[in-house]
């Protein structure tokens, strides 16, 4: 039955994006409204006006990422339930020892040992996926994963909540010394690797990129053994400001990126110089596909390095009386944005792609390892908070 | 766009060796770590202050220049990308393209147009529409913003640099080069700084710094430049009425706040603020931060001890840090140099491990610079309170010959009542020939009867050989008293063994002697006899520490050991001062960079065209698209496109379409 003219033709239009949304996208974006008001409703009072900013931001950006991939939303759920389990059963820092769910799973380091127990698990699996192309062994990779990112976030939520128990002036949010920032740096770099597994459309890259997140994890490791680091100390005058909370993520964003592209640059030159009817070849992505994925993940991690150094910027005028200091740190952070500015200019005005740029974007690993860790190892400036 | 890139490289490439060479240290330091014809090389190329060096700066510079003739360049390319529809493209050139497709619609040409129109409108495109004879072009955009994104970025590079150009201390640096501002490098009080190294009061931007003591005002900074600096006066006085550092319950410092208040001749009532570090204050133009502290000249009540000479005859000596006055003691004249005072020191607490707490405040400490006439200084650093160590205090004084080396730390063991009086007595003792004497002859005696050695007339030169010893340990220790012993024995004769038993009795001797000293000591303070003390552990182990201190004391090389017994303390405010009028050109380049980089990574811009073409029997729809961005995004928005129509037409059950 013909429908109306008029209605044929509004039928052309895209619906409006209210229209778009399905239920779920609706409820996930009251929940998180809900809990921004209820958090800003009950702690306004020890909050200042930046603070309240920033969570009303988060809270956003949450139910905008939770609308654009929708795993993360059940994901953030999770993290927040169990976190606030593990908040149930804290009522002193030392009922880690003496409740069960605390001592094996949830307390911070427990739920840190977990995170670094299954993201090598990951990684095996994902290895195993790829070369006996078992989907099982694939999938497997990709549920581990994520329960990994779980424990690693929630692992840095109970932490959060830890220093609060130490004293209501040392508790910060931990992102302020190496030891945590590895743990963000392994947390952020698994989520964007699966947002970008699902987007892709396949699991293959995985036994890549979880190699560089499994090498982190065996930083922090060592880092706590043999150095003691995964103590909470208090926060030295300088990083007592709310800028920490969002200068820190964003740079991590940055970093996670980068070494997510670099990886995939050299799962590019492996395929590459592989024969193409060979193992590698019927194994690995193609080179189309590598390529376009390692570009957007460059792209990603430029646009919120560029953010984290301005951020800093901000920062540092506000704290050292300069938004510049050609600081060691700061000056690494430059080179490395020039360094991802130069290859997206190759990119987008040479058109350049192929072998050479997937070599640039594993060189760029180096320069950003080095930004990274390198400046705090063998430079000194005004940045030395993560002394090894 | 290869300059480009060659530039981005360069800058980074220079950078780097801003981060491996240290900037902006005291040129003297330079001279030293890399050695005369280096640091002259390295001085010449600019190395100590590489970012403001000429070679930089024109780096730097062919790069803004190259981004703003990019821009110029390319300005009007993306004005016509974002003006022109494009609306003369021909049917055939559409069919070339990824993504396209033709539907044959038994419509009208207008309806059909209708329809084409209304689906580039429903996904948010533009649409232009144009009449070529008989075919109607459909011609449509969006995600023209991108182009915004390429302006704004580049834009923004030229805009930020300028900003930090505005801010940047190049005309300083150019004044000092070319022009009438010298740099001052002594260290001189502010009255007293020549007119060619002040700055006035002006509009420009500065970072400088001053410290200023609790109680005190100033109305100037200092400016760092090359290898000294300006003075840059202010139109105020900036008054630190406190200064104060909270802690945690760690030990660790929480927070350095200072209550300041602006005196502006301007106004009747200063402004008051608290700054602390990530909360400055900002009046006219002026940012004032705390970034520093250190001693403001507190008053130390001081008791110095001799430690040779009329050794037990301490004074007290009032004294404020950073003043100095001379000191004679001990037949010695010295200048007295009080550095610095500090009330906390912090240290690693070594039984942390038991209480948890990894740190502990030890309490006040005190450094001081014992000049000789001749000029050669030695630097001591003292705490306050006795340090227990081992289970026993001891009073620790640190000692170094030049800023390179670490303290060494003599450990001055404190008595029963937490004093260094029954140290002192003992030394003092050493130093009375005749309480040595008679301890000596004590100690021979008893020797010699324990030994069996029952001749009376060896007591006076065992004896006297006794007091020859500690002569030696007074001057140099036990190495002096070892090495004057070996030379003693040595003219005496050849015989290995007769050595080795004179090495052992001397030795004894001394043992002897300096334990009778000391016996002598207790009994003075028990106003007992001598013979009557008996010694007990805590005694035997205040014996051999203070035995270790009397040997220290030869390398100690001062005549006097100051003890803190009470102070008052002044702290001064370390405070940076800056001016950036170029900040909101700075943060309109930081906005502008920010929101250029998101649309230029994510919006794209795209390009639709629908040609109707009215043919024999049916008109032909031929829609086609490009995406300058993200072509596997626009393929699934082009197939969408498609998957719609498909469906209206469908559910119109008016089309016979076929694949074009």
């Amino acid at each position: 039955m013909a429908t109306s003219h008029q209605e044929m033709l509004r039928a052309l239009e895209r619906p409006p994006l209210w229209r778009r949304l399905a239920l779920r996208d609706w409820a996930w974006a009251v929940f998180m409204a809900a809990v921004a008001a209820l958090t800003i409703g009950r702690y306004h009072g020890v909050m200042n006006p930046y603070e309240i900013g920033i969570t009303t931001g988060v809270s956003l950006g949450a139910i905008g990422l939770g609308w654009h991939w929708r795993s993360i939303a059940p994901f953030l759920i999770a993290v927040g339930v169990v976190s606030l389990f593990a908040v149930t059963r804290y009522p002193a820092l030392d009922a880690a020892h003496s409740d069960f769910f605390l001592e094996y799973f949830v307390s911070s380091q427990s739920a840190i040992m977990w995170m670094s127990a299954l993201f090598p698990a990951a990684t095996l699996a994902y290895f195993i996926g790829l070369i006996a192309r078992s989907d099982f062994s694939l999938r497997t990779g990709s549920v581990l994963t994520w329960i990994a990112a779980g424990a690693g976030l929630v692992g840095l939520m109970v932490r959060w909540w830890e220093s609060y128990l130490m004293g209501p002036d040392i508790g910060h949010i931990p992102v302020s010394n190496l030891y945590e920032v590895f743990i963000l740096f392994s947390v952020i770099t698994s989520l964007i690797y699966l947002y970008f597994e699902r987007s892709a459309g396949t699991r293959t890259m995985g036994a890549f990129v979880l190699t560089v997140i499994s090498a982190a994890v065996g930083f922090l490791l060592w880092y706590q053994f043999a150095r003691h680091a995964s103590g909470i100390e208090p926060l030295v005058p300088a990083l007592q400001s709310y800028w920490m909370k969002i200068h820190v993520p964003a740079n991590f964003i940055g970093y996670g990126s980068f070494s997510m592209a670099a990886m995939l640059g050299v799962a590019y030159l492996i395929r590459g110089g592989a024969p193409e009817d060979g193992a590698i070849a019927a194994r690995l992505p193609s080179l189309e596909k590598l390529d376009d994925v390692m570009y957007r993940a460059i792209s990603l991690g430029f646009a919120f390095f560029t953010v984290a150094t301005i951020l800093g910027s901000l920062w540092a005028a506000e704290a050292w009386g300069g938004y510049w200091s050609w600081d060691p740190k700061e000056t690494w952070a430059l080179i490395v944005w020039l360094n991802y500015a130069a290859w997206l200019h190759m990119r987008f005005t040479k058109g350049m792609r192929g072998r050479p740029m997937a070599w640039w974007a594993v060189v760029g690993l180096a320069v950003t390892t080095f930004a990274f860790l390198g400046v705090n190892i063998f430079l000194s400036g005004l940045h030395s908070y993560g002394q090894l | 766009m290869n300059l480009a890139i060659t530039l981005l490289v360069a800058v980074s490439i220079a950078s780097i060796i801003g981060t491996v060479l240290q900037q902006n240290q005291d040129y003297g330091d330079y001279v030293i770590k890399f050695g005369p014809f280096w640091f002259e090389v390295f001085r010449r190329l600019g190395l100590y202050d590489v970012y403001s060096s000429g070679w930089f700066l024109s780096i730097l510079g062919f790069l803004v220049v190259s981004t703003s003739v990019c821009l110029v360049r390319h300005a009007p390319v993306m004005w016509r990308e974002v003006t022109r529809y494009r609306d003369h493209v021909q049917a055939t050139s559409l069919r070339v393209l990824r993504n396209h497709r033709s539907w044959h619609l038994q419509l009208s040409a207008d309806e059909t147009e209708l329809v084409a129109a209304r689906l580039m409108q429903g996904h948010s495109y533009r649409v232009r529409r144009k009449q070529r004879g008989e075919t109607r072009v459909l011609a449509a955009m969006k995600g023209r913003v991108n182009r915004l994104g390429y302006v704004f970025t580049h834009l923004a590079i030229v805009v930020i640099c300028v900003g930090a150009l505005i801010d940047g201390s190049l005309p300083l640096k150019l004044r000092e080069q070319f022009g009438d501002l010298r740099v001052e490098t002594q260290n001189l009080p502010v009255s007293k700084v020549p007119k060619d190294s002040r700055l006035p009061v002006g509009t420009g931007a500065f970072r400088g710094s001053v410290t200023i003591p609790e109680g005190q005002e100033a109305g100037v900074v200092f400016l760092p430049l090359r290898d000294g600096y300006v003075v840059q006066d202010l139109p105020f006085d900036i008054r630190v009425d406190d200064f104060r550092i909270k802690h945690y319950p760690t030990g660790k410092p929480k927070s350095f706040e200072s209550d300041i208040s602006i005196l502006d001749p301007k106004r009747d009532k200063p402004v008051t603020d608290t700054i602390r570090v990530n909360h400055p204050f900002t009046y006219k133009g002026y940012t004032i931060y705390q970034a520093s502290f250190q001693d403001g000249g507190s008053r130390l009540d001081i008791h110095a001890w001799p430690l040779k000479g009329n050794v037990g005859d301490a004074r007290t000596v009032d004294g404020r840090v950073f003043q100095n006055q001379p000191l004679q003691v001990a037949g010695a004249k010295r200048t007295l140099e009080l550095t610095d005072f500090k009330m906390f020191n912090v240290r690693p607490n070594p039984e942390g491990v038991k209480t948890g707490r990894k740190f502990q405040n030890v309490g006040p400490s005190f450094t001081y610079k014992l000049r000789r006439p001749s000029g050669e200084a030695r630097e001591f650093h003292n705490y306050m309170a006795p340090q227990r160590i081992d289970g026993a205090s001891y009073y620790l004084s640190g000692v170094r010959s030049s800023p390179g080396e670490s303290f060494r730390y003599l450990h001055i063991p404190a008595d029963d009542n937490n004093s260094p009086r029954r140290f002192m007595d003992f030394l003092a003792r050493l130093h009375d020939h005749d309480a040595v004497a008679a301890a000596a002859k004590r100690a021979a005696s008893g020797l010699l009867a324990d030994l069996s050695m029952d001749d009376s007339s060896l007591v006076p030169r065992v004896s006297h050989t006794a007091e020859v010893m500690i002569g030696d340990l007074l001057d140099g220790g036990f190495q002096e008293v070892q090495r004057n012993v070996r030379k003693r024995i040595k003219a005496g004769g050849d015989d290995d063994k007769r050595r080795q038993t004179l090495m052992n009795f001397s030795r004894m001797v001394l043992e002897r002697t300096l334990s009778e000293v000391y016996r002598g000591t207790i009994a003075n303070e028990r106003k007992v006899s001598a013979s009557s003390v008996d010694l007990d552990d805590t005694q035997r182990r205040f014996f051999g520490d203070a035995l270790d201190a009397v040997s220290g004391i030869a390398r100690y090389g001062a005549p006097v050991w100051l003890q803190l017994t009470g102070f008052k303390q002044r702290q001064a405010a370390g405070l940076q001062i800056t001016r950036a009028p170029g900040r909101p050109v700075v943060l309109l380049g930081f906005g502008l960079l920010i929101a250029g980089v998101f649309l230029l990574f994510y919006v794209a811009h795209r390009r639709l065209w629908a040609l109707v073409i009215p043919r024999n029997g049916y008109t032909e729809l031929l829609l086609a698209g490009v995406s300058q961005r993200n072509p596997e995004g626009f393929r699934r928005e082009f197939e969408a496109l498609e998957a719609n129509l498909d469906r209206q037409l469908d559910g119109d059950g008016e089309s016979d379409r076929t694949e074009g």
